[in-house]
C-alpha cells in the first residue's frame, strides 16, 4: 500500500477543478444509523441489567406472578402494526403521494398511542399492586428497560407529529423524505428492541 | 515497618536504582514478611525482568536513533522513502509476542498458585504446611471506619487489632457492613475487597513475628484515611496469651454491640471482645444483624462463587415484604452514617424465609 | 414562606449551599469572579460580544469549534491542576499527627474533581478539539458531516464543565472518587448534591461526546477527498476513526450506568443498593466496560499525533503504515476485553483473572509495534528537533515506562499488592501525562501555525517542555516508590513519618509542572505578541506531508478552494514532489452551512435543567427540558441552513490569503 507511486508519471491532476455536486445530507443516513447503534448499546446495557437482576425479586412478586401475557401480546400487536403502517407511509412517500403519506403516518401515530396507553395501564396496574420499581432489583430493571423503550416511543411520537406538520407544510421535499427515512429507521429499531423485550422479558420471564 | 536511616539526599539519588533494585530501604511490598507477599514480590521482579528485555533496547534505540539521525549529522544515512521491511516487521511484532507468551504463562501459573481463595501450599519456601496444622480462621468485617476481626474458634473478637500466630496459615473470610473497602496488610499478602452482602476470602501467613501495618486500600468515605489497624504476628504462646487477655476484656460481640459498633466513627483505639455471639458473621454477610431483619436466604460468596465471567453476587432473595415507598423521589433519606436508625430499621418486621432461592447455591472452590 | 412553598421554588437549595464559611472556597470564588468580571468587562469595553457571538459561539466551522475545545481544555486544566497542587500540598503536610490543611469534606471532593475534570474536561476536549480541527483538513473536506451538531456537541461539553464548576461555589462536588463507585455513591451513603452534580455533568457532556463521535465517523467515512481510500488515509485520521468508533461503542455504557445510578438516587430503584436485590458489583463492571475503552479513546489520538510528528520531522515516510493501522484496530477490539483487570482484587476466580490479565498483556503487542514503528521512522531520517519532535521523543521514553508498569499491573498476583496503591496512581499518570498530554502538546505546537498562521515561540516552548518532563518525573517517581512501600491512594493523613520526604519530592515535582503550565501560557502570549516575527508565510512551515498543509494558514473557512485529489499516502508530500500546483483561477461556488445559535441555546437549557435536577428544583428542570424539546422542534422548521460562497468571494479570499502568506 505504501508504495511510492512514482509510476503514475504523467502529471496527474491533484485538484478537482470541475464543479462537483456534493449531495446534501449524504451522510445523514449513516450518521443516524451510527446514533441508532449507540442507542442499541444503551438497550444492550438495559438487557444486561435485566439478565443480572431479572430474578432478584428480593422476596417480592416475581415475573410469572406479575406479567399478563395477553395484554402484552395485544401491545406487541399494536407496535408491529404501527411498523407496517409506517412502511406504507414510506411507500406512499416514495410515490410522492403526500396525502397518503400523511394518512399512514397518522395511523402509525394512533397505533403508537395505543401502545403507550396500554403500557401506561400496565405500569399503573403494577405500581398499584405494590410492584413498583422500588420494590426489588427485578422490578427496577423491568421498569428501566420497558420504560426506556416506552420513552423512546413517546419521543418517536413527538417526532412523528412534528414531521407530519412539516410534510403538510413543505411537502415531500428532499429534506423531509430524509427525515422520514430517519424516523423510519428509528421506528423499526424500536420494533426490533420490543421483540427483544417481549421475548426475553415477558416470555422467558413468565416461564421462570 | 522498618524505618530507613538513609538521608533524603542519598535517597533521591538512588531513587531510580532503588525502585528497580528493590534493596530499597522500607519497601514493604518488595521486602514482605509473609510468604504469599514474598511470592508476589518475586513475581513483580520476574515480570519486570522479562519486560526489561524489550523495554531497555527500545529506550536505548530511541536515544541512539534520536542522536544519530539528528538533522545536523550529515554523515548519517538518509533514506526518505524507506518505509517497509518485512523482516523488521516480523521482529517488532514477534518480539513483544514472545515476551507476552512467556509472561502469560507465568501469569497463568502464578494467578492460580496465588489465588487468594486457595489455601496456601506452603508456609515458606521449602516448608510445606504441616499436615496436622489447621488454618486459623479469622472473620473480617470492614465498618465505617474501622476493622472488626472475629476469631470464631477462640470465641473472641477485636477492633483495629489483628493478631495471628507466626508461621500458621490464616484463612480470612471477609465482608463489609456498608460500602466497599479493601483489606490490605502489605507485609503479609495482597489485598482483597470487602463488600457488603458478599463474602470474599484470603489465605495468607506471616513468617516473622512483629508489628505490621494494615489498612483499607479502597476509598470508603470521610474516615477512610484513619481506617488502619495493627497486625501483630506472635508465636503460639503469645497468641494464646492474647486470646486469654481478650477473654478477660469487657463486653461481648453480640448483635447489639455490633449495631453500636457499626455506627460511623474514626480513629478507634484497639479493643477486644471477650465473647462472640454464635453465627454473627454469617448474619453480617447476610445483612440481617438488626433484630427482625430478614436474612438473605442465600449468601453469595463474591464473584468467585460463580465460575466464568463476573456475575452478580448480591442476589439476595428475601421474604416478601409489603411495598415500602419510603424513598419517595426527592425525599432526603437519612444516611446510615448520620442516622442511627438507618433505612433498614424501618423495614417491616418479617419472619421466616418463605421465598426459596431460585438459583442453585454456588459451590465454593478451594475448600 | 412556608417550607413546602420554599421547597417548591428552590428545591433543596438553601443559603447554606453557598460556602460562605469556607475561606479557601470564598477566596477562590473571589479570584474567579474578579477574573471573570474583568474578562467580561474587557469584552464589553471593546465591544466584542457581537464578534464572539457571531464569529465563535454560533460557528459551525470545525476549525473554530476545534479551537474552542482546546480553550475549554486549557481552562479546565488550570482548575484540575489547582486540585492536584492542593492534594500534593495536603499529602506533604499531613504527617506526625497533623491533619494538614484540608478536612475530609474538602479533600475528598478535590481528588474526585481532579480525576473527573482531568479526564472529562481536559483530556477529552483536547483530543476532540484536535480531531475536530485536523481531521476534515487532512481528508480534504470542507467541514464535518453535521456542522450544526458539531457546535451543539461542543456546547454540551462546555455545559457539563459549567456544571462541575458550579459545584465549586453552589453546594459541593462528589466525595466518591472519579468513578463514583456504588454503593458509596448511592443515596444511602452520599445523600448530598455532590454525586448529582457528577451524574448530570457527565450525562450532559456525554451527549456532546457521543454526538461528536458519530459526527467524526460519518465525516471520515463519507467526506474523504476523491482518491483517498481507507489505506491512503493519514494515520492521525485513522486514529481519529478508531477513537470515535470507541466513543460511540463505549459512551452509551456510561450513559446507562449513570442512568441506573440516577434512578437509584431519584426514584428509589435498587440497581446498586446493598439490599432488595441490588448489586454494587454490577456498577463496577459497567463503569469499567466504559472506563477501559475510555483510556484508549484518550491515547489513540495522541498516537496519531506522534505518527504525524515523527514522520514529518524525520523527513521520512512513516515506517510500517499498514502495521500501524492494524495495530490501531487490534487495540480497538481488545479495549473491550480487558475491563476486569481494574478489579482483580474483588475475588474473581484465578482463571477469569488470568484471562483478563493476559488479554491486557496482548494489548502491549500492537502498542509495542507502534513504538517500534516510530523508532524505525526515525531510523535513517533527518530529525529536526522542533518542539513537536521533542515532545515525541519525551513521549517515547516516558510512555514505555508507563506501559511497562501497566503490563506489570496486568499480572493479577502483582496487582494484588499494587492495586489502589500509589504505584497504580503513578502508572496511570505516566501513561496519561506521558502519553496523552505530551501528545496534545506535540499536537498544539505542530498545528498551531496552521491554525493561526504563525509558529509558537521556541524559547518558552522549551521551558514548558523541560519543566513538564522534569516535573513529571520528579512528581511521579516518588509515587512509584511509595506504592512499593505499601502506601495506597486517596489518603488524607499518614502515620509513618518516613514517608514524608517522598511526598515532599512529589510536591516539588508538581511545582515544576506548574512552571511548565505557566510557561505554556506565556509561550502562547509571547507568540501572539511576536506573531509578525513568527509568521509562517508558506502554509507549510514544517515540510508537512498531509493535506492540511496544502492550504493557506490559517485556512479559509471553506478549507480548500478546490477539492484535492489523492493519489498516494502522504498526499501533500506526493503533490509537492510531483509539482502539483494549487490552481490560482477558475474558482467555483462553494456550498457551506450557516452559523446558528441553536447549539448554545440548547446546551444552555440543558445546563439549567441539570442544575434544577441537582437541586431538586423540579419546575426548573422540567421547564428547561421542555425548552430543549420545544426549541429543537422549532429549530427543525428552519430549512434554510446553508448558502453558497460565490466564486468571486472565493477568489477574493484566496487572493487575500496568498498576500498574507507572501506568495
Amino acid at each position: 500500500m505504501a508504495n511510492h507511486t512514482a509510476t503514475t508519471a504523467d502529471a496527474p491532476h491533484f485538484w478537482e477543478t470541475e464543479p462537483h455536486h456534493h449531495e446534501a445530507g449524504s451522510s445523514t443516513m449513516l450518521g443516524f444509523w451510527l446514533y441508532l447503534m449507540s442507542d442499541c448499546l444503551i438497550f444492550a446495557m438495559l438487557f444486561a441489567g435485566w439478565g443480572v437482576y431479572g430474578q432478584s425479586a428480593a422476596g417480592g412478586p416475581t415475573a410469572p406472578e406479575l406479567f399478563d401475557l395477553k395484554l402484552v401480546a395485544l401491545n406487541t400487536a399494536m407496535l408491529l402494526f404501527s411498523s407496517i403502517t409506517y412502511g406504507f407511509a414510506m411507500i406512499a412517500a416514495q410515490e410522492d403521494n403526500k396525502r397518503a403519506t400523511l394518512g399512514w403516518l397518522a395511523v402509525t401515530g394512533l397505533f403508537g398511542a395505543a401502545f403507550l396507553g396500554i403500557e401506561m395501564y400496565e405500569f399503573a396496574h403494577l405500581i398499584h399492586e405494590g410492584a413498583g420499581p422500588q420494590r426489588s432489583a427485578f422490578l427496577s430493571s423491568f421498569f428501566a428497560l420497558v420504560g426506556t423503550h416506552g420513552l423512546h416511543v413517546f419521543f418517536g411520537m413527538i417526532w412523528l407529529t412534528v414531521l407530519m406538520v412539516q410534510v403538510a407544510k413543505k411537502g415531500l421535499i428532499a429534506a423531509n423524505t430524509r427525515r422520514l427515512a430517519c424516523l423510519s429507521l428509528f421506528w423499526h429499531f424500536l420494533d426490533v428492541v420490543w421483540i427483544g423485550v417481549f421475548t426475553f422479558v415477558y416470555l422467558l420471564g413468565s416461564m421462570q | 515497618m522498618l524505618t530507613c536511616p538513609c538521608a533524603p539526599a542519598t535517597r533521591l539519588a538512588t531513587l531510580a536504582a532503588a525502585s528497580l533494585a528493590l534493596g530499597g530501604c522500607d519497601m514493604v511490598v518488595m521486602n514482605p514478611s509473609g510468604d504469599v507477599a514474598r511470592q508476589q514480590a518475586d513475581l513483580i521482579l520476574w515480570s519486570t525482568g522479562l519486560m526489561l528485555l524489550i523495554i531497555v533496547p527500545v529506550m536505548v534505540l530511541t536515544v541512539v536513533f534520536a542522536w544519530r539521525y539528528r538533522a545536523s549529522n550529515e554523515e548519517a544515512e538518509y533514506a526518505p522513502e524507506w518505509n517497509h521491511s518485512t523482516g523488521l516487521e516480523l521482529i517488532i511484532w514477534s518480539a513483544p509476542l514472545l515476551i507476552v507468551i512467556a509472561l502469560g504463562a507465568l501469569t497463568w501459573v502464578a494467578t492460580h498458585t496465588l489465588d487468594p481463595y486457595r489455601p496456601i501450599g506452603r508456609i515458606a519456601a521449602g516448608k510445606p504446611v504441616p499436615a496436622t496444622q489447621r488454618p486459623l480462621e479469622v472473620q473480617v468485617v470492614s465498618l465505617d471506619w474501622k476493622w472488626l476481626f472475629i476469631y470464631p474458634e477462640q470465641g473472641v473478637a477485636s477492633v483495629n487489632e489483628l493478631v495471628v500466630p507466626v508461621d500458621r496459615q490464616v484463612r480470612f473470610r471477609l465482608s463489609s457492613s456498608s460500602v466497599m473497602n479493601t483489606f490490605y496488610v502489605p507485609a503479609m499478602a495482597g489485598m482483597i475487597y470487602t463488600m457488603p452482602g458478599m463474602e470474599t476470602k484470603l489465605h495468607a501467613v506471616l513468617n516473622k513475628t512483629g508489628d505490621f501495618e494494615g489498612m483499607s486500600a479502597h476509598y470508603s468515605g470521610a474516615g477512610f484515611s484513619k481506617m488502619r489497624f495493627r497486625t501483630y504476628s506472635v508465636d503460639e504462646a503469645g497468641f494464646e496469651k492474647w486470646v486469654s487477655r481478650a477473654k478477660g476484656a469487657q463486653g461481648r460481640l453480640d448483635a447489639k454491640t455490633y449495631l453500636q459498633l457499626e455506627q460511623p466513627s474514626e480513629d478507634d483505639t484497639p479493643r477486644q471482645f471477650a465473647g462472640v455471639e454464635q453465627g454473627i458473621f454469617s448474619r453480617i454477610v447476610n445483612m440481617c444483624v438488626r433484630p427482625n431483619q430478614p436474612c438473605m436466604t442465600e449468601s453469595m460468596h463474591g464473584m468467585h462463587a460463580n465460575s466464568g465471567l463476573p456475575q452478580p453476587t448480591n442476589n439476595a432473595v428475601r421474604p416478601r415484604t409489603p411495598p415500602a415507598f419510603d424513598r419517595a423521589p426527592g425525599e432526603d433519606v437519612p444516611s446510615p452514617r448520620t442516622d442511627a436508625a438507618g433505612k433498614g430499621a424501618s423495614s417491616p418486621a418479617r419472619t421466616g424465609s418463605g421465598a426459596a432461592a431460585n438459583r442453585e447455591t454456588p459451590t465454593q472452590k478451594g475448600e | 414562606m412556608s417550607d413546602a412553598v420554599y421547597q417548591m421554588i428552590f428545591g433543596r437549595l438553601t443559603l447554606d449551599a453557598l460556602p460562605l464559611h469556607e475561606p479557601i472556597v470564598v477566596a477562590t470564588f473571589g479570584v474567579v469572579a474578579l477574573g471573570g468580571l474583568a474578562l467580561l468587562g474587557l469584552i464589553t469595553k471593546y465591544k466584542l460580544w457581537g464578534y464572539l457571538w457571531s464569529e465563535w459561539f454560533t460557528t459551525v466551522d470545525h476549525k473554530k469549534i476545534g479551537i474552542m475545545y482546546m480553550i475549554l481544555g486549557t481552562v479546565m486544566l488550570l482548575r484540575g491542576f489547582a486540585d492536584a497542587i492542593m492534594m500534593r500540598l495536603q499529602q506533604a503536610m499531613a504527617f506526625n499527627g497533623s491533619e494538614g490543611y484540608l478536612d475530609a469534606h474538602h479533600y475528598d471532593q478535590i481528588f474526585t474533581a481532579h480525576g473527573v475534570i482531568m479526564i472529562f474536561f481536559v483530556a477529552m476536549p483536547f483530543v476532540t478539539g484536535l480531531m475536530n480541527y485536523v481531521v476534515p483538513l487532512q481528508i480534504g473536506a470542507r467541514d464535518v458531516s453535521f456542522p450544526f451538531l458539531n457546535n451543539f456537541s461542543f456546547w454540551m461539553t462546555a455545559a457539563g464543565a459549567g456544571l462541575v464548576m458550579a459545584s465549586l461555589f453552589v453546594g459541593e462536588f462528589a466525595k466518591t472518587g472519579w468513578l463514583a463507585m456504588a454503593p458509596l455513591s448511592g443515596l444511602d451513603y452520599s445523600p448530598d448534591v455532590g454525586v448529582d452534580y457528577y451524574i448530570w455533568a457527565l450525562q450532559i457532556a456525554g451527549v456532546g461526546t457521543l454526538l461528536s463521535g458519530v459526527n467524526l465517523i460519518a465525516t471520515i467515512v463519507k467526506m474523504r477527498a476523491p482518491g483517498m481510500s481507507l489505506m491512503k488515509m493519514p494515520v492521525f485520521t485513522w486514529s481519529a476513526l478508531v477513537t470515535n468508533v470507541l466513543i460511540v461503542a463505549a459512551f452509551p455504557v456510561l450513559t446507562a450506568v449513570l442512568a441506573f445510578l440516577s434512578l437509584d438516587r431519584y426514584v428509589g430503584t435498587n440497581f446498586f443498593t446493598n439490599t432488595l436485590g441490588g448489586n454494587p458489583m454490577m456498577y463496577v463492571n459497567m463503569i469499567w466496560i466504559w472506563g477501559h475503552p475510555e483510556v484508549y479513546i484518550l491515547i489513540l489520538p495522541a498516537f496519531g499525533v506522534f505518527s504525524e510528528v515523527v514522520s514529518t520531522f524525520s523527513g521520512k515516510r512513516l515506517f510500517g503504515y499498514t502495521s500501524m493501522i492494524y495495530a490501531l484496530i487490534v487495540i480497538c477490539i481488545l479495549a473491550y476485553l480487558v475491563w476486569l483487570h481494574h478489579f482483580f482484587t474483588m475475588g474473581s476466580g484465578a482463571s477469569v483473572n488470568s484471562f483478563f490479565g493476559i488479554t491486557t498483556m496482548i494489548i502491549s503487542i500492537p502498542t509495542g509495534a507502534k513504538i517500534f514503528n516510530w523508532l524505525f521512522t526515525m531510523y535513517k531520517g533527518r530529525i529536526r528537533y522542533e518542539l513537536p519532535m521533542m515532545w515525541a521523543i519525551a513521549f517515547m521514553l516516558t510512555f514505555t515506562v508507563g506501559g511497562m508498569t501497566g503490563v506489570l499491573l496486568a499480572v493479577p498476583p502483582a496487582d494484588f499488592v499494587l492495586h489502589n496503591s500509589l504505584f497504580l496512581v503513578a502508572h496511570f499518570h505516566n501513561v496519561i501525562i506521558g502519553g496523552v498530554l505530551f501528545g496534545m502538546f506535540a499536537g498544539i505546537n505542530y498545528w498551531w501555525p496552521k491554525a493561526f498562521g504563525f509558529k509558537l515561540d521556541r524559547k518558552w516552548g522549551l521551558v514548558s517542555f523541560w519543566a513538564w518532563v522534569v516535573g513529571f518525573w520528579t512528581a511521579f517517581t516518588p509515587l512509584y516508590v511509595l506504592g512499593l512501600m505499601g502506601v495506597t491512594r486517596r489518603l488524607r493523613t499518614f502515620d509513618d513519618p518516613s514517608l514524608q520526604i517522598w511526598f515532599v519530592i512529589a510536591g516539588i515535582g508538581a511545582a515544576i509542572v506548574a512552571v511548565g503550565i505557566a510557561a505554556f501560557l506565556i509561550q502562547i502570549a509571547v507568540s501572539i505578541l511576536n506573531r509578525d516575527k513568527l509568521r509562517d508565510e508558506t502554509g507549510d512551515p514544517w515540510g508537512g506531508r498531509t493535506l492540511e498543509w496544502a492550504t493557506t494558514s490559517p485556512p479559509p473557512h471553506y478549507n480548500f478552494a478546490f477539492t484535492p485529489v489523492v493519489h498516494d499516502l502522504d498526499a501533500w508530500h506526493d503533490m509537492k514532489s510531483r509539482g502539483g500546483k494549487v490552481p490560482a483561477e477558475g474558482y467555483m461556488d462553494i456550498h457551506m452551512p450557516r452559523y446558528t445559535g441553536a447549539g448554545v441555546i440548547l446546551a444552555g437549557l440543558s445546563l439549567v435543567s441539570g442544575f434544577g435536577l441537582v437541586w431538586h428544583i423540579w419546575w426548573m428542570a422540567g421547564g428547561a427540558l421542555l425548552g430543549v424539546v420545544g426549541y429543537a422542534i422549532w429549530h427543525s422548521f428552519d430549512y434554510d441552513r446553508d448558502y453558497y460562497v460565490t466564486a468571486d468571494e472565493v477568489a477574493e479570499t484566496e487572493r487575500a490569503g496568498r498576500v498574507m502568506a507572501g506568495a
